[in-house]
């Protein structure tokens, strides 16, 4: 250990630059949060202020509930975002087995194919994509979302889930053959349980984007009954900007369910992205 | 096994994945790049060869926006590289430092950003600069500085940059991961044997840390670009589809939804926003094709 690592003083910097950099990432949240539970008067008085017993009104939230069919929103994103994840997981997990586990004439182009997607943005192809859905009669549905959201995770997910399934060993899926089973067997009960971590990984990569996205809604499907809880809060801001109550309950509520997940899965987020899996 | 009957078992494996990816990916990809030639004429669909791009280029009406937005997306991605890289890189480098505690803390509040939508971050900062609310203003004047202030998201001249800031705001998170991951990843030997020679503190993280983490740095560089050149929703999130004031934020992806989908008086026009399409597709190619054959290929010499 030499001085420069040992040296309080330079520890105590980093701290100093470290908390002031976490105040600049958090101040806005917290911003938005304390004051969506303020009443409109104590928002431009002292907005920097806490809530107190005098301060404190909920009639931001009341104008969400009343207005926004917030819960419906929420329901479309939750139902496009497992939806998608599932597709990626399952088909990626398949097309990852079939290019690492045999050998086959094109494995290597069609590991390349596979891999085109991952640097090239799917909207790009947008114009095409609404002019298919159209044409399927898919405007407008979360089969279209799915659909899309599900082709772009794939490349990743294909890449990724193919060089941890290298690392499975062979030993086990002979053994396996030995004893009968059908590759199908194999792959579902012998393979998928140890890429687990991996999938896992997969998940929490494509969760937050696809949850986060506001282009494929507002191009796809953005109907009433279709909006997905970003492009909702989107459309319900730009309705009521003049209403600040509303305007930052709805930026709340909308910050919840993402601070929810992140929550829950911070620590697979951090070490999927540590652990090199983007390599 | 036989070379000469099909292994169903592979075409199983493969066929969902490739068949999703084909035709939600990759077909309607190059049908852009086809519908690029076309143009609407009575309702239907005729061939015209490059005079989308030939209006886009050569008509002012559309070549002075296309410029513009370019120009944009140019600045927009410098600022990215000069402020989100170096301080993504500095953060991670005080992170690692392995008698720093809290680390975890640091790095999972720093990330949060990161993970909220665009359209909660633009509206955020929209508030948060907003004159009317004062939060800015009352700021800066709390350490003396208000007559620094000034509606930035308002003015022409700083629009921009104000978004691309608020952009790298967001995303920090990411540089400072992947420069985490790979400063972790040094060998401690190298370390230490660099410490025998007298190299330690700031000339440690210079010479020794920086060039190894140069691939890192590389990948960070190419996943900006398609990033910035794809990006739309911030924009959007807060000045809507105009990208004002007057189109001074105004970036590819924002030019391309509005000649897709129309705007006050224009009519969309789907053909034309191919043709914008496929300048962004040639673009993030060329973008990628340098990061792939010449700037990989010379920081592979520096490692292991």
């Amino acid at each position: 250990m030499n001085k420069a690592r040992r040296n309080p003083f330079n520890i105590a910097a980093m701290h100093g630059a470290l908390i002031l950099y976490t105040l600049i990432a958090l101040f806005p949240v917290f911003v938005i949060v304390i004051n969506s539970f303020k009443s409109r008067k104590a928002i431009f008085r002292e907005p920097l202020a806490l809530p107190d017993a005098e301060t404190f009104s909920m009639i931001g939230y009341q104008t969400v509930m009343k207005q926004g069919d917030f819960f419906l929103y929420f329901q479309n994103s939750m139902i496009v975002t497992v939806a998608s994840l599932f597709f990626i997981l399952l088909f990626g997990a398949m097309a990852a087995f079939a290019l690492s586990e045999y050998r086959f004439k094109g494995n290597t182009l069609m590991g390349l194919y596979l891999a085109l997607g991952i640097m090239i943005p799917i909207r790009i192809g947008t114009v095409a994509i609404l002019d298919m859905m159209v044409a399927t009669g898919l405007v407008n549905t979360l089969m279209a979302l799915i659909l899309v959201y599900t082709a772009q995770g794939l490349p990743l997910a294909v890449f990724i889930l193919s060089e941890f399934m290298r690392q499975v060993s062979d030993d086990l899926k002979n053994a396996g053959r030995i004893d009968g089973l059908s590759e199908y067997t194999i792959f579902f009960r012998l393979v998928l349980p140890l890429v687990r971590p991996a999938m896992a990984t997969v998940a929490v990569f494509n969760m937050i984007p696809i949850w986060n996205d506001l282009w494929f809604p507002l191009i796809l499907a953005p109907a009433e009954e279709t909006k997905t809880l970003t492009l909702g809060s989107q459309v319900f801001i730009g309705q009521f900007v003049t209403d600040w109550n509303a305007v930052l309950s709805a930026l709340s509520m909308a910050i919840l369910p993402v601070m929810v997940l992140y929550v829950i899965f911070s620590r697979q987020l951090i070490r999927g992205i540590t652990s090199g899996a983007v390599k | 096994m036989g070379n000469s009957r099909i292994k169903w078992h592979i075409v199983v494996f493969l066929a969902p994945a490739v068949l999703v990816y084909s035709a939600v990916m990759v077909f309607p990809l190059f049908n852009t790049l086809r519908l690029a030639l076309y143009t609407e004429v009575d309702q239907t669909r005729v061939f015209v060869g490059l005079d989308n791009f030939r209006t886009l280029f050569g008509d002012p009406l559309w070549s002075e926006s296309f410029w513009n937005a370019l120009g944009n997306n140019f600045w927009f991605f410098f600022i990215h590289m000069l402020v989100q890289n170096p301080i993504g890189i500095a953060l991670a480098a005080m992170l690692s430092h392995p008698r720093l505690r809290f680390a975890a803390f640091y790095r999972s509040a720093i990330f949060i950003p990161t993970i909220l939508s665009f359209v909660i971050v633009g509206f955020a900062w929209k508030l948060i600069l907003s004159p009317i609310w004062g939060i800015a203003p009352d700021m800066l004047a709390a350490v003396g500085l208000k007559s620094l202030y000034a509606p930035w998201l308002g003015k022409e001249e700083y629009a921009l940059t104000t978004l691309a800031l608020v952009s790298v705001w967001q995303f920090i998170g990411i540089p400072m991961m992947l420069i985490y991951a790979a400063l972790l990843s040094i060998p401690e030997e190298i370390l230490e044997a660099a410490e025998v020679e007298g190299i330690t503190g700031m000339a440690a993280f210079w010479k020794i840390k920086l060039p190894l983490i140069l691939p890192s740095i590389g990948i960070i560089s190419i996943l900006t670009f398609v990033g910035n050149f794809n990006a739309f929703d911030l924009i959007y999130a807060a000045q809507g589809a105009l990208a004002g004031p007057d189109f001074s934020t105004d970036i590819l992806g924002t030019f391309m939804y509005r000649t897709f989908f129309g705007f006050q008086l224009q009519l969309g026009d789907p053909h034309m926003g191919s043709a914008i399409a496929t300048g962004m597709f040639a673009i993030i190619l060329t973008g990628v094709c340098i990061y792939l054959f010449l700037i990989q290929t010379r920081i592979r010499r520096y490692q292991f």
